[in-house]
């Protein structure tokens, strides 16, 4: 029943009894007790978990965008638990692909000066620039609007835009969180069915949601309640997008 | 990420808010123009009065009454003024003398006709020509005669002949001054700006009838010229010996040069103080940047967010919003090179008032608008680069 049974694969991501405490208003919170999780290339696992679970926290640790109060976090065999603010900067560059529920794209700016961040960030210029954000546009289909700014793009395809941004720079994991949140549900499964599509490809892709539907779009679910991991079970039966977009188109 | 990546992110956002941006530029603008300016103005002033004092001669003693040092401290109304009989004593005492002049100033009214204008009297006696430098324009001066018998004759600045006598020779009309009748015996070619205010504007007469109409004895000053200038040291020391017995130490004998060093520092100073004041309105101008771009940062906090989400480091944060508050003061600043030399020159061409544009106000007023935009923008861009990734994609 647990993630043993892929451990056959080499894991990308691991946690080893992380823990997080934050003081807020000076009251000590403790958002992570002692997590371990691993992730492996090419899965597509949910991380589940109600409000106030410490599911964000988990998914800010895991996303590089924050550091653990203790425990290790280790990002292709390399510990990066104790790195600082800026290196974590360049490995998020290199190595994590980031989609929001609010989209989060630059506003006032063109679909592929958005998807091109990423590469203005990692030295990438000139010509390779454009032609690689012009493909990761092609992969999530709007190679026909790469001039488009947000304003002139519906949230769906504004969606898209952002996973193009998160795919760019071929990352190790594409750290979706939850992503269908701002979306109504044709383009929510739309959404879906493209971040299945990518996995299919042999992306590695990681879910945050609190929707146990849309949990079950991955093949494991990591259920974290009160800081810890209460679960983590495979998906028996996962849903996939493109037989939901059957079912909406046949309403 | 390189500097060109910063630059082009900065100017794209500048051109995002035109409007905002110019505004904000305004203060350097306004800054930059004020120096270049103010400091063109002050030199231009400098540099006209240098040079009409440099037309006096060099053989020239100036004895005023009251103790002066050369910081031009002290003043107040010294304790004696001189009169006639000191310049006659020093024109008999003082062998390398080759002119007295005791020199009167009052203000007063002159009218011709139905017509009047506010004129300065200046009293002399004969040897004034011998001093001060003048083109008749027609007419004479007026007569060692006239000095002895104190006649009402006098000699018009080229603005006054013109106001009271458009189109006139003004010689042999009759004026008033004072409520006294004069006859113009002379009127001058225009000389400018000078020392003493707009020399066009006055009115030369003897100065014992000045004496007389405005019932004054007191003499403001005493101008000696010295025959042989390679012997003003010893004409100076003359000077001193014939009037210290009466004087002791209340009285003050100024040469050219001095005179020239004072004004050329009191006028240096006034520059410097002109190019301060206008300093302090470029770090107002600074300070503008300033408060717009913390505006800017706490708007686009998301931005920083996303940036930093994607893999911007501390640094390339940091560098987009300086180069975007020296990109506004560099712009600014350009743009108030522009007005102020174009300033300068118009009222250089419009008024009388000269402006010389110098490179140094120029330079250092760009230089100073830059340093104020990279000083007043490290803090907002040091705030942004601070910025904590989660809480700025949280920010609404």
């Amino acid at each position: 029943m647990s993630a043993g049974q892929i451990d056959s694969r080499e894991p990308v991501l691991e946690a080893h009894g992380v823990t997080k405490t934050y003081v807020l208003e000076g009251m000590e919170v403790n958002a992570l007790r002692g997590v371990d999780v691993a992730i492996h290339k090419g899965e597509m696992v949910s991380i589940m978990g109600p409000s106030g679970s410490g599911k964000s926290t988990l998914m800010h640790i895991v996303g590089l965008l924050d550091r653990p109060t203790s425990g290790q976090v280790i990002l292709n065999g390399e510990d990066v638990s104790r790195m600082s603010p800026n290196e974590l900067a360049e490995l998020r560059n290199r190595h994590i692909g980031f989609v929001f529920q609010a989209f989060n794209l630059l506003p006032r700016t063109s679909a592929l000066a958005n998807v091109e961040l990423p590469l203005v960030y990692g030295g990438v210029g000139g010509e390779e620039r454009t032609r690689r954000a012009r493909e990761a546009l092609e992969r999530v289909g709007l190679g026909d609007r790469t001039g488009h700014t947000s304003a002139q793009l519906s949230g769906g395809q504004q969606q898209r835009v952002a996973i193009a941004r998160a795919l760019v720079n071929n990352p190790s994991i594409v750290l979706a969180d939850e992503p269908t949140g701002n979306l109504d549900s044709k383009s929510g499964v739309e959404i879906m069915g493209t971040l299945q599509e990518l996995h299919s490809q042999g992306i590695t892709v990681i879910l945050v949601t609190h929707d146990d539907r849309i949990a079950r779009h991955a093949n494991r679910i990591i259920r974290v309640f009160d800081g810890q991991v209460q679960a983590d079970v495979d998906v028996a039966d996962r849903i996939l997008a493109a037989s939901e977009t059957a079912e909406v188109v046949a309403e | 990420m390189n500097y060109v990546e910063s630059f082009r992110i900065a100017v794209r956002a500048l051109a995002a808010n035109k409007a905002r941006s110019l505004l904000t530029m305004l203060g350097v603008i306004i800054g930059v123009a004020a120096v270049i300016l103010l400091v063109g103005i002050g030199t231009g002033v400098q540099d006209e009065v240098t040079g009409s004092l440099e037309g006096l001669g060099s053989n020239l003693l100036f004895v005023i009454p009251g103790e002066y040092d050369m910081s031009m401290e002290g003043g107040g109304a010294p304790p004696r003024y001189f009169s006639l009989d000191d310049a006659d004593m020093l024109e008999r005492r003082v062998e390398g003398a080759s002119a007295v002049v005791p020199i009167m100033r009052v203000g007063s009214t002159m009218k011709a006709g139905n017509r009047d204008v506010r004129v300065s009297v200046a009293a002399a006696n004969e040897q004034g020509t011998e001093v001060f430098t003048s083109d008749l324009a027609g007419g004479r001066h007026y007569r060692k005669s006239e000095v002895d018998a104190a006649s009402r004759v006098v000699a018009l600045g080229s603005d006054v002949a013109t106001q009271l006598f458009p189109n006139q020779d003004p010689v042999g009309k009759q004026v008033t001054l004072n409520g006294q009748r004069f006859t113009v015996i002379g009127h001058y070619e225009p000389m400018g700006g000078g020392l003493s205010g707009n020399q066009d504007g006055q009115v030369y007469i003897p100065i014992t009838t000045a004496q007389k109409i405005f019932g004054t004895t007191d003499i403001v000053s005493i101008v000696v010229k010295s025959a042989d200038p390679d012997e003003v040291d010893a004409v100076r020391r003359e000077i001193r010996r014939a009037l210290s017995p009466t004087f002791g130490e209340e009285f003050t004998v100024f040469s050219q040069e001095q005179t020239l060093g004072i004004l050329a520092d009191l006028l240096g100073m006034l520059t410097y103080m002109l190019a301060g004041i206008a300093g302090i309105s470029l770090l107002v101008g600074g300070i503008g940047i300033m408060n717009i771009m913390l505006v800017s940062v706490s708007e686009r906090t998301r931005e920083i967010g996303i940036r930093k989400a994607v893999g911007a480091r501390t640094y390339d944060i940091m560098s987009q919003f300086v180069i975007e508050a020296v990109g506004l003061s560099i712009l600014g600043g350009v743009m108030g090179i522009i007005v102020g030399w174009g300033g300068a020159t118009l009222i250089e061409q419009l008024t009388p008032v000269p402006a010389n544009v110098t490179l140094w106000a120029v330079a250092m007023s760009f230089f100073f608008a830059v340093f104020v935009g990279v000083f007043f923008g490290v803090y907002p861009a040091y705030k942004a680069s601070q910025l904590d990734p989660i809480e700025a994609l949280r920010y609404e």
